[in-house]
């Protein structure tokens, strides 16, 4: 009755440290069965670290590691039921792609049809049917890839890592394999775990996704909820670009405080449940540029209460097709970036154009510092 | 232009490569087999003949010899891999990046003095006065002085000291290639330790240990000084047949003919070592 509801991996109060350095602090977290989690963060943060733990490959200085509600700190790596990719896939250069895929049903001693049988079914998988008896350096970037997930996938895993393994690939490789990893992990219905650096990764393919910053968790969430409701201001900055101002809360009313920013600009900002802003308190103020709409100044000014303004001048237009951004040179010479439409027509704002920058209160983000 | 002074570095830089081969492997090898052709008749008369490998078939000695020479060769070759195989795994993938570059150097250091001054080093420590006799005497595990010298064994160790650095350092450079995460994946994917190291390690070491080998083995089998010091007059060492006959019976046609047996068996055993493991030249020598 339990195996319905017990987590696949279930990490409690994990810590390691090399000598001074604590690499991974104090994690907690627990992943359900069948979901997509990804794991983002800057390099050197401990992403590696904390995969390596769960594989068994690294002991934790603390804390404990549960898969299907067992603990395997005792467990060596090759008796727990985690498999990895790794980094560089580190597939077996010496065999070929056939054998590579049976070498783990050779390891439990499965009999030769079987794992025939297997291999073929996993190899159907990922529609790679006719790459049995080639060697791995005469495969390409991406069916590499999909080979050491198969390698993978074809013992059953409880779970499956993956750490940053798009990292190798070019640009358009990487995004194909994105949709492909995502479509994969439906398919075979493993929790995966995926480790990147790349927010665009994690937010796409993820059920969920934790944040980590030196070491520690600092949120985990839905890819939209980290997005819109970030909990920290490592979290608002790291996630998604933003227009970032410091200041000093200077009033408190009604649920919305009053900041003045360091250059003098003041900003209206709706407060948010859990976050404790108080008068006199320095804070970061973080904007995401869609939600900033820039248009001509035509003389008169037409605040509204919720509405935040500032008044600047373009400095230049970002063409980007749907994701164009104009930069525009605020009051205090600070660069705010915004998102525009750009059709072509007149319209259009070029550089030099006077521009009034508008966004709503509860579109600003404010954290303490 | 440009593609000529290209032509002329290149033959300028292969010159001294090309000739050595020539001047030093090629030319002596054709004297040899051409001396070894040759059958005395009667004072400085010679025949053209098959004479002196007739010879070496006909008289057991000779080929029971050489027989020898190669099987405590290919045992020397394999205690020599055998040892050497956790040094270099040691030195290449556990020691650190700053004890790596000490440890390679401390194995080197043997190559500072000449085989001579090693050999009479065992010789210091191994004769009937020598340390270790006398060391155990005093400690009263013998009441005799022991003869360690001039026994299989002996042979077979000092063999194995000299040689072995020619297979530490094939080893550790093919090992040093190695990408950890490969022995990761070989157990995280359920692999014993006795599994990875003959799926995963084994196998991509296979460069650095087919080439340590025959290395090994062709210096060991080729080796004077070692045997004839460690193991006196009756080592029975082949090449010790073939200074007997250029040097003592100033015999050089059969001594060439000696010589000649010598590579061909040598190159014979390292052709069948090859073969029996399924293993070519080109894609082992060649990478490693
Ligand atoms: N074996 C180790 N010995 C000492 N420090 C280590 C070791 N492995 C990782 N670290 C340190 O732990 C921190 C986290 O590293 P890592 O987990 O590789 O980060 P990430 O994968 O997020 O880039 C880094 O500061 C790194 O220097
Ligand atoms: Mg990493």
């Amino acid at each position: 009755m339990t195996s319905t509801d017990t987590p696949d991996l279930e990490c409690t109060n994990l810590c390691k440290e090399f000598g001074k350095v604590r690499a991974v602090d104090n994690v907690s977290f627990e992943i359900p069965k069948g979901s997509f989690f990804s794991i983002l963060g800057p390099s050197g943060c401990g992403k590696t670290t904390l995969m390596r733990m769960i594989a068994g490959f690294e002991d934790p200085t603390s804390g404990n590691i549960d898969i299907k509600g067992k603990s395997v700190l005792n467990t060596p790596p090759n008796k727990r039921n985690v498999k990895m990719v790794f980094q560089h896939l580190a597939l077996f250069p010496m065999m070929n792609v056939y054998e590579n895929i049976a070498y783990g049903l050779r390891c439990i001693g499965m009999d030769k049809a079987q794992i025939d049988q297997k291999v073929r079914d996993v190899l159907d998988r990922i529609a790679l049917p006719d790459v049995g008896n080639r060697e791995i350096h005469q495969l390409s970037g991406g069916q590499k890839q999909r080979i050491a997930i198969a390698r993978c996938m074809v013992l059953d895993p409880d779970v499956l890592l993956l750490d940053e393994p798009l990292g190798a690939l070019d640009l358009k490789l990487r995004e194909a394999m994105k949709i492909e990893l995502k479509l994969l992990q439906h398919q075979f219905n493993t929790t995966f775990i995926y480790i990147t650096h790349d927010q665009s990764e994690a937010l796409v393919m993820s059920d969920h996704v934790a944040i980590m910053n030196e070491g520690r968790f600092e949120q985990i969430g839905k890819p939209e909820e980290l997005y819109h409701a970030p909990r920290t201001a490592f979290v608002a900055g790291f996630v998604g670009d933003s227009n970032r101002w410091s200041g000093k809360v200077t009033g408190l009313q009604d649920g919305v405080a009053k900041v003045t920013t360091d250059a003098g600009l003041t900003m209206l900002c709706q407060k948010q449940d859990g976050r404790d802003v108080r008068e006199g308190q320095s804070v970061t103020i973080y904007v995401r540029p869609e939600f900033i709409t820039a248009s001509r100044s035509k003389g008169q000014d037409t605040q509204t209460s919720d509405l935040n303004a500032i008044h600047g001048k373009v400095d230049s237009v970002l063409f980007n097709g749907a994701n164009s951004r104009v930069l525009v040179r605020g009051p205090s010479g600070e660069l705010i970036e915004a998102d525009v439409v750009v059709t072509g027509s007149t319209d259009d704002l070029h550089a030099g154009d006077e521009v009034r920058l508008n966004w709503s209160d509860q579109q600003t983000m404010c954290f303490a510092t | 232009m440009q593609s000529d002074i290209r032509r002329l570095s290149l033959i300028l830089l292969f010159a001294p490569f090309a000739l050595w081969i020539f001047l030093l492997i090629v030319l002596p090898h054709i004297g040899m087999i051409a001396l070894s052709l040759r059958e005395k008749v009667a004072p400085r008369v010679y025949e053209f003949g098959f004479g002196n490998y007739i010879d070496f078939i006909q008289e057991p000695i000779y080929w029971n010899t050489l027989l020898r020479t190669g099987s405590m060769s290919i045992l020397v070759t394999f205690l020599a891999l055998l040892i050497g195989f956790p040094i270099a795994y040691y030195i290449a993938k556990i020691a650190g990046q700053r004890s790596k570059g000490a440890l390679f150097l401390l194995c080197l250091i043997p190559l500072w003095v000449s085989d001579l001054i090693r050999a009479f080093g065992w010789i210091l420590l191994l004769r009937e006065t020598g340390v270790a006799s006398t060391f155990l005497q005093w400690t009263g595990a013998i009441d005799q002085p022991i003869e360690f010298l001039y026994n299989d064994i002996t042979v077979v160790v000092g063999l194995v000291y000299t040689v072995i650095l020619f297979m530490i350092v094939p080893l550790v450079s093919t090992l040093d290639g190695m990408d950890d995460a490969m022995v990761e994946a070989g157990y995280n994917l359920g692999g014993s330790g006795f599994t990875v190291l003959r799926r995963i390690i084994i196998p991509y070491a296979m460069p650095g240990i087919v080439s340590g080998c025959i290395v090994v083995f062709m210096l060991t089998a080729g080796s004077y000084l070692t045997p004839i010091l460690l193991g006196g007059k009756n080592s029975s060492w082949f090449t010790e047949q073939i200074y007997d006959q250029f040097i003592t019976r100033f015999n050089w046609e059969s001594g060439a003919a000696f010589g000649f047996l010598l590579l061909a068996f040598t190159s014979l055993v390292v052709w069948l070592g090859l073969r029996l493991t399924g293993q070519t030249l080109a894609n082992t020598v060649a990478k490693s």
